[in-house]
C-alpha cells in the first residue's frame, strides 16, 4: 500500500466530514501538524470536535480553524494563549471539555490500545469528577474515564520512512505518539522522509502500523512562543 | 519584613533533597532552580515531554523543538531523556516524582488546593495541575499570603475550607508564604502547623491574616 501522498491536501482527500472528531499533536506550538491544520482550513470542513492539548494561538495552528469557525468543540488541557477561543467560549459559540493533562494522555492512550477506561486518582473529589464512577481500589478513591479515538489523528514528526515508521525531535514529541495509535486514520507530516532501512529501528518511536498517510514537508513552519535566553558571560 | 518573591522560593529550594526528580510549575516556583545547592543533584523534570532540563538558551541558539511547560526555550544537559505525554504522566501519576511545587489561588487547613479555575471568569484550564498534586509524593506551594484586590480589599488565601473549585483534595503537604512557612498533614489529623515566620513577621500578623486553624509550632522541626 502507497502511503506517501504528495501534498497535505491530497493526503486528507476523501477522508473529511462535517462533525468528525479530529486528534491534533503538540504541545502549545511545539510539534503541532501544521501542514494538514492548514489543509483542513482550507478544505471547510466543519462542526469538528478536536482533542488537542492546547488550541493553538491567534492565526497559527488551531487559532486558524477558530477564526474560520469550523471547530463545534475543544477537548484540552489548557487553552490560555488564544483571544479568538475566549471569544466564542464566552459567546456560547463553542464547547468546551477540559481534562487533567495526564488524564487526556491517558485517555488517548487507552483509546489506542483498545482500552474503553481506566481510573485515576487524578481529579477526584473536583467539578473533573462529577457525574463519573468512583471506585475504590486499597482503601483510595479513583474516578474512571473512558479511553478517546479519533476519526483522524493529525501528527508532525521529525522523521519518517516509506512505510509510516516515526521518529520525534525532542519536546515536539509530546502528544503525538498516542495520538498516532488512537486515529482510525493517522495521517503524520514529516520534516524528513526516507527509504525503509534508513531509521534505525531500535530508535523508532511510533511504529508504521498506526500510520496510514505520510507527506514530507519540505520547508516545516516552527514558532517559538516564550524566547527566553541567557547572556554568555552569565554563564 | 516579607519575603521577596525570590526569597520565598529560596526557602522553597530547602526541600529539595540530593538525587530528586522535581516538577516545577509556573511563576515562583521556576525560580527554585536558580537555588539547587551547589553539589546537589536535582533533576528537573517537565511535564511536556522531558527529564533534565537545562538552564535558557544562549541568543541564537534557540530550538523550537525544545520548550518547557511554559513554552519557553530550554537547553538539554548530559543527562537529558525526551519521552511523550503519556510516559511523562506515568511519571507523575504513578508516584516516581519527589516534589511539585507550584502556586495557588486558596489552600485549605486540611490540604485541599484550589489554583484553576474562578466561576465566571475565563478559565484557561488545568494543563497538568491536578495529576501532580495527585500523583507527586510531596506538593509544596509557593503563594503571597494573602491575594490584594485593585482596591486594595484583601482576601484570604489560607482557609479553613477553599471557596474555589478544587484541584485536588487533600493534596498538600507545605505551604510557604511571604510571612511564613506552614506544614499540613494531609494523610491524618495532625492539621495545620506555622513552622517559621519570615524575619520580623509576628505571630499576630500571621493569625490576622490567615483564616484556617493552625497551630504555632515555631522552632520545632516538622
Amino acid at each position: 500500500m502507497q502511503k506517501v501522498y504528495s501534498d497535505a491536501k491530497s493526503a486528507l482527500a476523501g477522508l473529511l466530514k462535517d462533525g468528525m472528531t479530529i486528534m491534533c499533536g503538540g504541545f502549545g506550538l511545539c510539534g503541532i501538524p501544521e501542514a494538514l491544520i492548514e489543509a483542513m482550513r482550507d478544505s471547510g470542513v466543519k462542526n469538528l470536535t478536536v482533542v488537542s492539548n492546547n488550541a493553538g494561538v491567534d492565526g497559527i495552528g488551531l487559532g486558524q480553524l477558530l477564526e474560520t469557525r469550523q471547530i463545534k468543540k475543544m477537548i484540552s488541557s489548557y487553552v490560555g494563549e488564544n483571544k479568538t477561543f475566549a471569544q466564542q467560549f464566552l459567546s456560547g459559540e463553542l464547547e468546551l471539555e477540559f481534562n487533567p493533562q495526564g488524564t487526556l494522555a491517558e485517555r488517548i492512550r487507552a483509546g489506542g490500545a483498545g482500552i474503553p477506561a481506566f481510573f485515576t486518582k487524578t481529579g477526584v473529589g473536583t467539578l473533573i469528577a462529577e457525574g463519573k464512577e468512583i471506585r475504590s481500589f486499597d482503601g483510595e478513591d479513583y474516578v474512571m474515564e473512558r479511553g478517546l479515538v479519533a476519526d483522524i489523528s493529525l501528527v508532525h514528526a521529525w522523521k519518517g520512512d516509506t512505510e509510516g515508521n516515526l521518529v520525534y525531535r525532542k519536546t515536539a514529541r509530546n502528544f503525538n505518539p498516542m495520538m498516532a495509535t488512537a486515529g482510525k486514520v493517522t495521517i503524520a507530516e514529516v520534516e524528513h522522509l526516507v527509504e525503509p532501512g534508513q531509521l534505525e529501528p531500535d530508535a523508532i518511536i511510533t511504529p508504521g502500523v498506526f500510520v496510514k498517510r505520510i507527506v514530507h514537508l519540505k520547508n516545516a513552519k516552527k514558532h517559538i512562543e516564550q524566547r527566553t535566553t541567557r547572556k554568555r558571560d552569565a554563564a | 519584613m516579607a519575603w521577596t518573591r525570590d526569597q520565598m522560593a529560596a526557602r522553597a529550594a530547602k526541600e529539595l533533597r540530593d538525587g530528586f526528580y522535581v516538577n516545577l510549575g509556573i511563576g515562583i516556583p521556576t525560580l527554585v532552580s536558580n537555588y539547587i545547592p551547589k553539589g546537589m543533584n536535582v533533576s528537573l523534570q517537565s511535564e511536556n515531554g522531558m527529564l533534565g532540563m537545562g538552564p535558557f538558551p544562549y541568543e541564537g541558539e534557540e530550538d523550537a523543538d525544545l520548550i518547557n511547560a511554559g513554552k519557553q526555550t530550554i537547553t538539554e544537559l548530559p543527562t537529558t531523556s525526551y519521552f511523550s505525554s503519556a510516559d511523562s504522566f506515568a511519571m507523575i501519576r504513578g508516584g516516581h516524582i519527589d516534589l511539585s511545587i507550584l502556586g495557588a489561588m486558596q489552600v485549605a487547613e486540611n490540604g485541599d488546593l484550589a489554583n484553576w479555575m474562578i466561576p465566571g471568569k475565563m478559565v484557561k484550564g488545568m494543563g497538568g495541575a491536578m495529576d501532580l498534586v495527585a500523583g507527586v509524593k510531596k506538593v509544596v506551594v509557593v503563594m503571597d499570603h494573602v491575594a490584594k484586590a485593585k482596591d486594595g480589599a484583601i482576601e484570604k488565601k489560607l482557609l479553613r475550607k477553599c471557596t474555589l473549585p478544587l484541584t485536588g483534595t487533600r493534596v498538600v503537604d507545605m505551604v510557604i508564604t511571604d510571612l511564613a512557612v506552614f506544614t499540613i498533614d494531609k494523610a491524618g489529623s495532625g492539621g495545620m502547623k506555622l513552622i517559621e515566620l519570615a524575619p520580623e513577621v509576628t505571630l499576630d500578623q500571621v493569625r490576622a491574616n490567615t483564616e484556617a486553624h493552625f497551630e504555632a509550632a515555631l522552632g520545632k522541626a516538622a
